[in-house]
């Protein structure tokens, strides 16, 4: 076990490393100079050499990285230019929108797939089995803004129950806070359980042609006792892995809902800095996007290696 | 052979979608870069049989082009997958357990770490927002998945008995690669191809919706939605249609990748992710 916990740490630090690099070098292959680009066309050249001074321009690409890393492993993100605030500041203030929706949308999609998927498995073959597939498949070619549209249309536009957008903060209750997400969440939320009901449905029934499965049955186990006690705990594996990786693409969906709804969240603030040309915000989201990915997978794995011993020895 | 009822019905919906797109080259309706100002926001019925937008343009037209960037973006992206990916996944396996194995797995692990539409999101704001970068960003991430499934696929042919007598006949590990190995992994690269120009389409529409994909007067599925989004309280019908081509055309394709491959391989009935 500690064997398999030193590997995943050395390719989780290498992962990050690599991000890191890869994040920098996109930044940095901008034609011409990043300060004038912030500034735009009829920038005073003073202001471009401060700026350049401010952003640590004047040394060379590996001592800026440098700069650039150990800032952010001290916490310190350095200044947004357009805000003139530390990058953290911004961040942190985001992360209190972003964060719960990526969470409620995780929850949703969980709390809908498990028992849809758990009925098409124990239905197989049946009426209510083709009509989960069949609203699932549709589930999954549904792009999630477009959902998010469809819903302002129906219960903001026509029935008027919630508000199209727009988020007031936490301060006037966790409940208008929650309500405020409820669309959103639900609109990320629904591809991502279509697609965990399936895994889960087939993850169910194979795991149902285990002999285990047989021994349980034949020592006179009736169907629901035995899919409910053997055979949910064992389909969990591949499930767990989806919901790893279904966590990434939470956060960049977040990032496109975040404008259906106009939350003040991480995908606006990537989108502000975007328009913005403010390079430093840009840098220090995606970063901060990245690393969050690539540890919860780093968590998963630890955590499916815990539920199934025979995944540690394999590597 | 009978073929699949999901398969038909994906394929007849996908050429519909490919269908349109290709004739678009030809023909529309109207003129999708000419703006009638007078004819703005007109319902669906007369001249223009889905009405028109904000600026006087024929929907129905919009959607046809739109459907063309969409493929494009789609097929390219894919393409540069296939090339790039299957090229390096076969060459893992031939040489497999070797140095040049473990870096090209270990770099797809990485690339596969990534949130793919974040860093879609900073090209295309590093480079600006074209659909040629939007290509790029969609196809970089599909390098690693046809590296992956065909390394895969190659493994398992690597070991069979007419792959040694190749070798005894005294091929070498790349014409072995190309003359056996590929033409027996071609099903899985098929069915693998089709669900990665679902995502491409789904990608595509993401990107342009938040102004990063094809630029205008190019009409796009994704951009369409964004535009009606400010009118979704005058004309909600706007937000409906680019919306509705966007889920047939990836319904079509995903029905599409199961059929074929309950036909190409009913050895691998996986999961769909």
């Amino acid at each position: 076990m500690l064997r398999y916990f030193a590997t995943r740490l050395l390719s989780l630090s290498l992962s990050l490393i690599a991000a890191s690099i890869v994040i920098f070098a996109v930044i940095e292959v901008i034609p011409g100079d990043p300060a004038a680009y912030m500034l735009g066309l009829n920038a005073d050249p003073d202001a471009v050499a401060a700026l350049r001074d401010t952003l640590g321009l004047n040394g060379s690409a590996p001592s800026r990285y440098l700069t650039w890393v150990t800032g952010l492993l001290q916490g310190d993100f350095s200044q947004s230019y357009t805000y003139r605030v530390p990058v953290a500041e911004l961040i942190s203030e985001r992360l209190r929108v972003s964060a719960p929706l990526a969470l409620f949308a995780l929850l949703l999609s969980i709390v809908i797939a498990f028992p849809v998927g758990l009925i098409a498995a124990a239905r197989r073959g049946k009426p209510a089995d083709y009509g989960i597939m069949a609203v699932t498949q549709l589930g999954i070619a549904v792009p999630n803004f477009w959902f998010a549209m469809l819903l302002v249309l129906v219960f903001a536009v026509q029935l008027h129950w919630f508000s199209a957008g727009g988020f007031s903060g936490w301060v006037n209750g966790l409940f208008a806070g929650l309500k405020a997400l409820l669309l959103p969440a639900i609109a990320l939320a629904l591809p991502q359980a279509s697609i965990l009901a399936r895994v889960m449905r087939s993850s169910l029934l194979e795991t149902l042609h285990q002999d285990y499965i047989r021994t349980a049955r034949a020592k006179g186990l009736t169907r629901r006792q035995t899919l409910l006690r053997h055979a949910l705990r064992n389909a969990m594996i591949p499930v767990l892995t989806i919901i790893g990786l279904q966590f990434s693409f939470l956060l960049a969906g977040a990032i496109i809902i975040e404008n259906v709804f106009f939350l003040p969240g991480l995908g606006r603030l990537i989108f502000q800095g975007i328009t913005q040309r403010d390079l430093i915000v840009v840098e220090s989201v995606v970063m901060l996007l990245v690393f969050a990915v690539i540890v919860v997978n780093f968590v998963v794995d630890l955590a499916y290696a815990l539920a199934d011993p025979r995944l540690r020895k394999r590597r | 052979m009978r073929l699949p009822f999901q398969l038909v019905l994906g394929a007849a919906l996908f050429a519909f979608f490919a269908l349109a797109a290709l004739l678009s080259f030809v023909w529309t309706p109207h003129d999708v870069t000419v703006l009638t100002i007078a004819d703005k926001l007109q319902p669906p019925g007369g001249p223009y049989l889905l009405g028109t937008d904000h600026f006087g343009r024929d929907v129905l037209s919009m959607l046809m082009v739109g459907a063309r960037t969409s493929i494009a973006v789609a097929i390219v992206a894919v393409g540069i997958g296939i090339g790039l990916g299957v090229p390096l996944g076969l060459w893992a396996a031939a040489h497999r357990g070797s140095l040049w194995d473990e870096i090209i797995m270990r770099g797809n692990d990485l690339i596969f770490a990534f949130p793919s539409l974040v860093i879609a999101i900073l090209i295309t704001a590093v480079f600006g927002p074209s659909a040629v970068n939007a290509i790029i960003a969609i196809g970089i991430f599909n390098i690693p998945v046809f590296a992956r499934v065909s390394r895969g696929a190659a493994l398992s042919i690597w070991t069979l008995d007419y792959i040694l007598a190749a070798r005894v006949a005294g091929k070498r590990a790349l014409r072995i690669s190309f003359e056996h190995i590929l033409p027996n992994i071609l099903n899985v690269l098929i069915v693998q191809g089709t669900i990665q120009f679902s995502l491409g389409i789904l990608a595509e529409a993401g990107l342009s919706y938040v102004g990063l994909g094809a630029q205008p007067p190019t009409p796009s599925w994704g951009r369409m939605l964004a535009d009606a989004q400010t009118m979704i309280y005058t004309a909600p019908r706007l937000a409906i249609l680019p919306g509705l081509a966007i889920v047939l055309a990836v319904l079509g394709l995903n029905l599409m990748g199961d059929g074929l491959r309950d036909v190409l391989d009913p050895r691998l009935r996986r999961v769909r992710r």
